[in-house]
């Protein structure tokens, strides 16, 4: 993987102005994407994954937020755009789905109409060629019987079928980069393995570089090359796909890990659950913000940890434990079988 | 939402029911039906069709244990789940509880069995009033019940705080001052207010993040032990089910189709529909994730208003052949307390798994060999 990145994040911050004060939703986190890369994010709710690409889809309109850093798009900063470019880029190079499919389709219009809309807003086609390719795109997602479902309104299609619809819509334009905002959270398991299926043969297919935002450890074992774990506005770990499954290095990562139910496992008697809860943005410490949770805290951790390259190859982590440290207390951490599929 | 909890009509406490020990036969569902009327026209609502929600399902739980109900959304575990809470009228069939048919029984009547049996539901947002302090809502169904003088209340509600995880200072907070979690936890503790032998969750960790359903889930487990409750745990999530059941009940459209033992059910799945379910978990371990190969069930859940013949899964299963459309398959003992409605069941050679094993399971890590299945179109 080398070469220019398509998309180049670089410290990032993003802060909504409240009444009780300021909200750190991103706090300085920086990402790169590959052409044909795919990139996960992971992280639990309110750790700013989503505001994160929402922030580089520019789709923040809120008057109280405050966005600084950049996002480089084939080396165009996207925050200094005005709104016409942004729109230009929005669909034909990057293109976003979402978790809750009733919500992005418009009720009221037919879902061909959708599709050809946004083929038409960014090429010069007829509408019968527009309605042609919404058919064929439908198709393509595994709608079946694609010439007649075009003219349904969203409501007659089930979840599952309105996430594919969702994603035909962003590919319709053959984008570079298709960010997915927890695409199968809303979907029971047996769709979700039909939707990441799809995803999996659009990558292939297209060599779309895919960002995908979830919080299931699962989804991105599955799809992802790359890992960023997020926690408060940050990005806390980062690394291969198996760098941060088999050589976590940071306590969150641990914990994340070990407070999974998983099937692929005898049965733990006791799940290793992280205690207390995420912190407040409002009230960030100067430290590292995970260290309230952290079994492992010492001194040092009141002040705030860079993500650095600490064990090589380009595995980033935030934690100021000595990586030989790290070995050790991951492996009373999660649960020690995990720790011998390392390497 | 709040039916189970907090009893809207006070009344005074009647006798209470026998008390059972470990192991002896809790509640019993014999054939409960409910079926779910769509009415149309302006002034004469008539019937035109029947959501079919659940259908025939008979099943038994002792006491002291946890049993799964797993299925997808639609396959009719809520409503199973509120029908033998009673917070639904049956079609048919019957709930005994205690050796009652609590099936039958009036508003009143039901009003000490609602003390032995309650639920915590999905949503913890919308399961507590916003209006009330958490001192009210603990304290509602004492003061329903009548247990105690005040002191005594506020001292139950207390210990109640304590007892789920939260602190006694908590009682004059409003619900929107906890997190999800803790929101939760007030859940579980209005269920225990008075002292339930069975407690039937409704997806009680879905709605919560990872990290924190941990805590909730080793909660309940903690209880569990401690008060010697039996639960009924609905979940779509197969990892958590495995985690807390001893027993598990597989549900499609309205139907039992499988109940083994927890640990059985996923290294032996013997239902089609099973295989899938377990197939379709992803795994967080990139390595086993990449050399399985996943059984992809083809298409959506088929409408519960007209439920496909036979075997209600034949439409989507890869094995199903002309009898599978024709027939529907009773659900047949294969041992050990492990049933399944299956024409064509699966993993028979294999033998019946002991309580805990170690090996990875056969549907989910070691699939080799199982081709992906293109859509089956099996009449």
């Amino acid at each position: 993987m080398t070469g220019e990145p398509l998309l180049d994040v670089r410290d990032l911050k993003v802060s909504f102005r409240t009444e009780d004060g300021l909200v750190k939703a991103v706090d300085g986190v920086s990402l790169t994407l590959l052409a044909g890369e795919t990139l996960g994010i992971v992280g639990e709710s309110g750790s700013g994954k989503s505001v994160t690409m929402m922030s580089v889809m520019r789709l923040i309109n809120d008057p109280n937020a405050r966005f600084e850093g950049e996002v480089l798009y084939k080396g165009h900063d996207l925050m200094t755009l005005n709104p016409d470019q942004m729109r230009a880029i929005r669909g034909t190079g990057i293109s976003m789905i979402f978790q809750d499919p009733m919500t992005s389709l418009n009720p009221v219009y037919r879902v061909g109409s959708q599709i050809a809309e946004q083929i038409r807003a960014h090429d010069h086609v007829s509408r019968q060629a527009a309605r042609d390719r919404a058919i064929e795109l439908l198709a393509a997602v595994g709608i079946p019987q694609a010439a007649e479902r075009v003219d349904n309104y969203p409501h007659e299609f089930s979840g599952g079928m309105r996430q594919r619809v969702m994603i035909a819509m962003a590919v319709s334009c053959n984008p570079d980069i298709l960010i997915a905002d927890e695409p199968t959270t809303a979907l029971d398991v047996t769709i979700q393995a039909q939707i990441l299926k799809l995803l999996r043969k659009l990558r292939n297919d297209f060599g779309t570089a895919v960002v995908l935002i979830t919080h299931d450890m699962g989804v991105v074992a599955d799809l992802a090359d790359r890992i960023a774990v997020m926690y408060a506005g940050r990005i806390v770990e980062q690394g291969t796909r198996r760098e941060v499954f088999y050589d976590a290095q940071h306590p969150y990562t641990w914990g994340l890990l070990g407070s999974i139910a998983r099937l692929d496992r005898p049965k733990p008697r006791r799940l290793a659950a992280i205690p207390g809860q995420p912190p407040s943005l409002l009230r960030l410490t100067r430290g590292c913000a995970f260290a309230d949770r952290c079994a492992h805290r010492f001194d040092r951790c009141d002040e705030q940890p860079p993500l650095l390259d600490r064990v090589g190859g380009n595995h980033l982590d935030a934690c100021h434990l000595e990586p030989k440290q790290k070995k050790e207390l991951r492996e009373t951490t999660i649960h020690p079988e995990l720790i011998g599929n390392a390497e | 939402m709040t039916a189970a909890e907090a009893p809207s009509t006070p009344s005074a406490p009647s006798t209470p029911t026998n008390g059972n020990g470990d192991g002896e036969l809790l509640l019993r569902a014999e054939h409960v039906t409910k079926y779910f009327p769509i009415r149309s026209g302006v002034l004469l609502q008539r019937e035109v069709a029947r959501v079919h929600a659940v259908d025939d399902v008979s099943l038994e739980l002792r006491a002291g244990e946890t049993l799964g109900l797993v299925g997808e959304s639609g396959c009719g575990k809520s409503t199973l789940a509120r029908c033998l809470a009673r917070l639904h009228p049956l079609t048919s069939g019957s709930v005994v509880f205690e050796g009652q048919d609590i099936s039958t029984l009036s508003r009143r009547e039901l009003r000490p069995v609602r003390r032995e049996l309650q639920m915590v539901f999905q949503d913890p947002y919308a399961s507590l009033n916003p209006r009330k302090r958490v001192g009210e809502i603990l304290s509602d169904p004492l003061r329903i019940h009548k247990r105690g003088n005040r002191d005594q209340v506020k001292r139950r509600v207390r210990e109640l705080l304590e007892l789920v995880g939260l602190s006694p200072e908590h009682i004059n907070r409003y619900p929107h001052e906890f997190s999800g979690g803790q929101r939760q936890r007030i859940g579980v503790a209005r269920a225990l207010a008075l002292h339930p032998k069975l407690i039937i969750a409704d997806e009680p960790v879905s709605a919560l993040d990872v990290s924190i359903r941990a805590q909730v889930i080793n909660l309940l487990d903690d209880l569990q032990d401690e008060l010697h409750l039996t639960y009924i745990f609905i979940a779509h999530d197969l990892g958590v089910v495995r985690h807390v059941s001893d027993r598990i009940a597989v549900m499609y459209l309205g139907k039992i189709v499988e109940v083994s033992p927890a640990e059985e059910l996923y290294q032996r799945p013997i239902h089609p529909y099973t295989e899938a379910l377990l197939s379709a978990v992803p795994i967080p371990d990139p390595d086993l994730s990449d050399r399985r190969t996943q059984i992809v069930l083809e298409g959506d859940v088929p409408s519960p208003i007209v439920p496909p013949s036979g075997c209600r899964f034949h439409p989507r299963c890869r094995y199903a052949t002309k009898i599978c459309a024709q027939q529907e398959p009773p659900l047949a003992e294969y041992g050990g307390g492990h049933l399944a409605a299956c024409h064509h069941p699966l993993n028979l050679s294999l033998p019946a798994a002991p309580t805990a094993a170690a090996e990875p399971l056969p549907a989910v890590a070691g699939e080799a060999g199982e081709g992906e299945v293109p859509a089956e179109e099996a009449q």
